[in-house]
């Protein structure tokens, strides 16, 4: 076998293909993302947060909104689409990257988008989501990480806690969990971040860099559940704990975190992993010039790997939120489109015509 | 010396060998020779599952068959008049196939004892012939060492001895070429192309291919040689073509036909993988091609990309639909072109993966949650694959629909001499997406506006619209729930559910509509007995009527290409005839669908070997069902000693 060298075409940012506003149009505003459809997600839950986030998100990215398809599973945050005045399909469950990979293959001017949940993307869909991130397809995952199963009504999902006790584990979960972010740069993803349904800030500004990246970017979003789940990141949420609980991630900035930055990250080179620390100058704490600056676009995800196994997969006391990776690499739609086109120019013509020749191609013999 | 020249009208010869051995392709570039001289022909390629069995055991052997004639056929032929036996798993593997007096061209070569120990031989056969005890006295038996003259012929070449053998093939067809006298120029263009980059292989395969022919013609072994005429054939342009080859291209067609691009979202499955190969190539019509992770993914991609404005495709076989089924649910309730292609193989479960069947005509069907009616679509031979894929593709953009395109391994290996049509007397195919709103909604206060509602219908073919992602103003939301008549919003609604289930099967019922009438082959308009199949039966049923007729007996054939919808004139073709026979290879899944439509009392005819049927014992069943039918007694000799001696 024989493999050839791809042309590398030009990288862009996720949406550069996408047609924008004119110039004089009026600026969109979150009213015009919402569909007339009556949102059914049950009070207080985090989704109608992500919701709100996401509306007045898209607005900013200035793109006509024709040319916006967002694309679901199955699952409550699956619902998503239909609240979106924009072209939408709630799809089966589990296989909306694999559709999202058709669509914004055979569409350049699209952006695409996949609305997701722990069960939808984990369990039932693992398979599409591993691909579609090492294939780096240009399009968005929005990942809604509740740790349950909510529309089923309550049973554990992959990435509930072991040990944890619901509807189908009743003497408790004997299922070791998934990290997204640990399984999303196992699996070369391009773009890994993770953010909070209840900090709007950061959940837009993650958006925003998902958007821009082209490739596909997954975003992990810890989002309550308030039915099945309640609390499940109330360590991160909770005023009293959340400063010792989150560790931001920024790119090119000492990763500290904790009250007045009394914690920072180091690298661990028994383990090879990174480890936290106290900082300061007393015996046992470490200056602050000596933490670990974060390099989102390192190319070798070792660095980004080890930040992600901070978390803990039982009670969340200690989390990176942040983007992990951003990494430029050829995408896979933009490859496969650039081949079509080159055969095209390879072989002018009127496609009539190269039909005739096609079938007409081979030892042929006529009849009179 | 001068050699006696035998007319015939037609011959079968099956080449075997071991899987390495070359086979394949020996019988296709003999087809080939054949096609351009101008006979019909038919081929059945049969190959194991396993790339490389053990090499000289029964399981390893790979064979082709080729029925070509001076006149027009429909099979691959029950039964080879020659078998060409590269070893002795060839011989005994084939043996049970051949009619007494069959001729048999055997490489003694490997007939070691080792090799004999391997085909389960406790003796060479050939060591007896001639004696009381022959094995063989049945057969006309020419034991050449095909092997031994091959390495002798090539030796100038300076090749190790193992590639000097594999040569062997080109003898053998150098040799046949010359029994049979077929044109030679094709397969030495051919050699001198595919080897171009190896000079000694490509002259060794030239030389040997030659050496093969000038043996036949000088050696005593071989006293005759037969012509076989050209066939009279319709009046076009012709060549020959592999159902698979032809599903791509008809594909392809599709494509340009609608001016739509194509997607083809595919994981590779045998025997499908030569249509995910062949449209590969051909990027250069809009075609993009992409493997998939699963089989699931095939046909999501292909959505996706139907719902972004391009012809969705996904190519499989039976396992592979089984995995697709949630999906093609999905296709069915979002209403989407996709065209869904099923090469069966032999089943359930894996199966037997490189042989034909055609049980997946209920999983066609039925096989999906709720009701979910599609389309079903299948050829009747390898070159009728391109039409029935032109017309698959007709009926989803039209009606904005999964179809189902049936064909099967005997099909997309197996090839014919192919009429290649006009491409502007193919159908024209209107992808008519939706550009503007298409429903005046009055509001409470009597204001008017424009909205676009996604399932609002066309009155007369039922479809909805399709609009796409970039159509300003038409942005809508579409999914597997349920959805409202008209405006396509999420409904629970009773009645509404109701009407929608009837809707979705109503839409699927009109495609009738586009049908023409069915052709009843019934020469003498007397017959009181109907033989009706669908796909790759065609043939056999097709050479069983001509035997009966040629005997002297009336009986009617119909073919389906639609099984979902029937054509409308179905039921009344079916009510014409006393007696209805159904042959398939499955269980009899046509014939239940009929019965349960019709209440018609089909009667099956039922192999699933894995072989096309063999006509002439379906001719006997038809006989029997004749003789029935009319209170006669029927005899199909007769059909033997008509003006040709040979089945059709």
């Amino acid at each position: 076998m024989t493999a050839t060298d791809l042309p590398m075409p030009d990288l862009r940012t996720g949406v550069e293909l996408v047609p924008t506003l004119d110039d004089d149009a009026p600026r969109q505003t979150g009213k015009d993302f919402s569909s007339d459809q009556e949102v059914r997600w049950c009070p207080g839950c985090g989704d109608y947060a992500v919701l709100k986030a996401v509306q007045g998100f898209l607005p900013d990215l200035g793109l006509r909104r024709e040319n916006i398809v967002f694309v679901s599973g199955i699952g409550c945050s699956s619902r998503f689409p239909y609240y979106l005045n924009t072209y939408g399909m709630h799809s089966i469950h589990g296989r909306a990257p694999s559709i999202a990979t058709g669509l914004a293959t055979a569409r350049e001017d699209l952006s695409v988008w996949v609305v997701t949940g722990d069960g939808d993307a984990l369990s039932i869909g693992g398979n599409h989501l591993i691909h579609a991130l090492r294939r780096n397809v240009n399009m968005t995952i929005l990942l809604f990480n509740n740790r349950i199963y909510g529309l089923t009504k309550g049973q554990y999902s992959p990435t509930s806690e072991a040990g944890k006790v619901t509807k189908s584990t009743p003497m408790g979960s004997v299922d070791h969990p998934f990290n997204p972010v640990s399984l999303a740069l196992g699996a070369e993803a391009t773009f890994v971040a993770r953010t909070i349904d209840s900090d709007r800030k950061h959940l837009t500004s993650v958006l925003s860099a998902a958007a821009a990246h082209r490739g596909t970017s997954l975003v992990e979003i810890y989002q309550n559940c308030p039915i099945f789940n309640d609390g499940a990141f109330d360590a991160i949420k909770d005023n009293d704990t959340k400063h010792d609980a989150l560790i931001p991630l920024v790119h090119g900035e000492p990763v500290r975190f904790g009250r007045e930055g009394a914690k920072g990250l180091v690298r661990d080179t028994e383990t090879g992993g990174v480890r936290i620390v106290e900082v300061g100058t007393e015996p046992g704490q470490v200056p602050a010039e000596a933490l670990l600056v974060h390099d989102a676009h390192q190319p070798d995800p070792t660095t980004a790997f080890a930040i992600s196994r901070l978390t803990e997969m039982g009670y969340l006391d200690q989390t990176p939120i942040g983007i992990f990776r951003q990494v430029a690499r050829p995408t896979y739609d933009d490859q496969a489109r650039s081949q079509v086109t080159s055969a095209q120019d390879a072989a002018p013509g009127e496609p009539t015509e190269r039909l005739t020749n096609l079938i007409n191609g081979g030892d042929t013999w006529t009849v009179v | 010396m001068s050699k006696q020249v035998k007319q015939l009208d037609r011959v079968v010869i099956r080449f075997a060998g071991d899987s390495g051995d070359g086979m394949q392709l020996t019988g296709d570039r003999f087809t080939q020779e054949s096609a351009v001289f101008g006979n019909d022909l038919v081929t059945l390629p049969n190959f194991p599952a396993e790339i490389r069995a053990p090499q000289g055991t029964i399981p390893g052997v790979s064979s082709f068959q080729v029925h070509f004639a001076d006149h027009d056929i429909l099979t691959a032929g029950d039964a080879p008049d020659v078998l060409v036996a590269m070893n002795p798993a060839a011989l005994k593997a084939n043996l049970g196939d051949l009619p007494k007096g069959a001729a048999i061209i055997v490489d003694t070569h490997d007939f070691t004892k080792r090799n004999l120990d391997k085909a389960g031989y406790d003796a060479n056969p050939l060591d007896k012939i001639g004696e009381v005890n022959d094995p063989l006295a049945d057969y006309a038996v020419h034991p050449v060492d095909l092997t031994g003259m091959t390495v002798e012929a090539v030796k100038e070449f300076g090749l190790s001895r193992k590639d000097a053998a594999r040569a062997k093939n080109m003898f053998a067809l150098g040799l046949l070429s010359w029994m049979y006298g077929r044109p030679t120029e094709g397969t030495e263009a051919f050699l001198a192309k595919r080897f171009a980059k190896v000079p000694d292989i490509r002259d060794a395969n030239l030389t040997a291919f030659k050496t093969g022919w000038n043996y036949g013609e000088t050696t005593e072994t071989f006293a005759v040689q037969y012509e076989i005429k050209p066939a009279t054939m319709a009046p076009g342009t012709y060549r020959n073509i592999s159902g698979n080859l032809a599903l791509s291209y008809g594909l392809i067609a599709g494509g340009v036909r609608s001016g739509l691009p194509i997607v083809l979202g595919s994981y590779p499955i045998t025997p499908a993988s030569d249509i995910l190969h062949e449209l590969s190539k051909h990027k250069s019509f809009g075609v993009n091609t992409l493997q998939a992770e699963d089989e699931i993914a095939g046909i999501g991609m292909a959505i996706g990309a139907a719902f972004g404005g391009a012809l969705g495709v996904t190519t499989t076989s039976g396992p592979g639909i089984a995995l697709k089924g949630e999906f093609i649910g999905l296709a069915v309730m979002t209403e989407l072109p996709v065209v869904v292609v099923n090469v069966q193989r032999g089943g359930p479960s894996t199966g037997l993966p490189t042989k034909t069947e055609q049980s997946d005509l209920l999983q066609a069907m039925y096989g999906r949650n709720g009701e979910a009616p599609v389309p079903v679509v299948a050829p009747q031979s390898p070159g009728d694959c391109f039409a029935a894929a032109v017309e698959a593709v007709r009926i989803a953009v039209t009606y904005r629909t999964p179809v189902m395109l049936l064909s099967d391994g005997y099909l997309a290996n197996g090839s014919e001499p192919w009429s290649i049509p006009d491409v502007d007397d193919l159908p024209v195919i209107d992808p008519a997406f939706a550009t503007a709103p298409n429903k005046t909604v009055t509001a409470k206060d009597g204001t008017e506006t424009e909205e676009f509602w996604p399932y609002l219908r066309d009155e007369k073919t039922l479809a909805r619209p399709w609009a796409i992602p970039g159509t300003p103003g038409l942005e809508h939301r579409i999914g597997g729930l349920e959805k409202g008549d008209g405006h396509g919003n999420i409904s629970y609604d009773p009645a509404n559910h109701d009407l929608m289930v009837r809707t979705r099967q109503a839409k699927i019922d009109r495609i009738a509509d586009s049908l023409p009438p069915l052709e009843v082959d019934d020469p003498s308009g007397q017959a009181k007995v109907l033989v009706i199949g669908w796909g790759s039966t065609y043939g056999p049923i097709g050479a069983g009527c001509r035997r009966v007729r040629k005997a002297g007996y009336h009986v009617a054939q119909v073919h389906l290409r639609h099984l979902n919808p029937f054509p409308h004139d179905l039921g009344d073709i079916l009510k014409r005839y006393d007696k209805v026979l159904v042959p398939e290879m499955n269980l009899g899944q046509l014939s239940l669908l009929l019965r349960a439509k019709y209440l018609v009392d089909a009667i099956g005819y039922n192999h699933v070997r894995g072989l096309p049927l063999k006509a002439a014992e379906l001719a006997e069943a038809i006989g029997n069902l004749v003789a029935e039918a009319e209170g006669v007694e029927v005899d199909l000799t007769a059909a033997d000693s008509a003006t040709s001696t040979q089945e059709v």
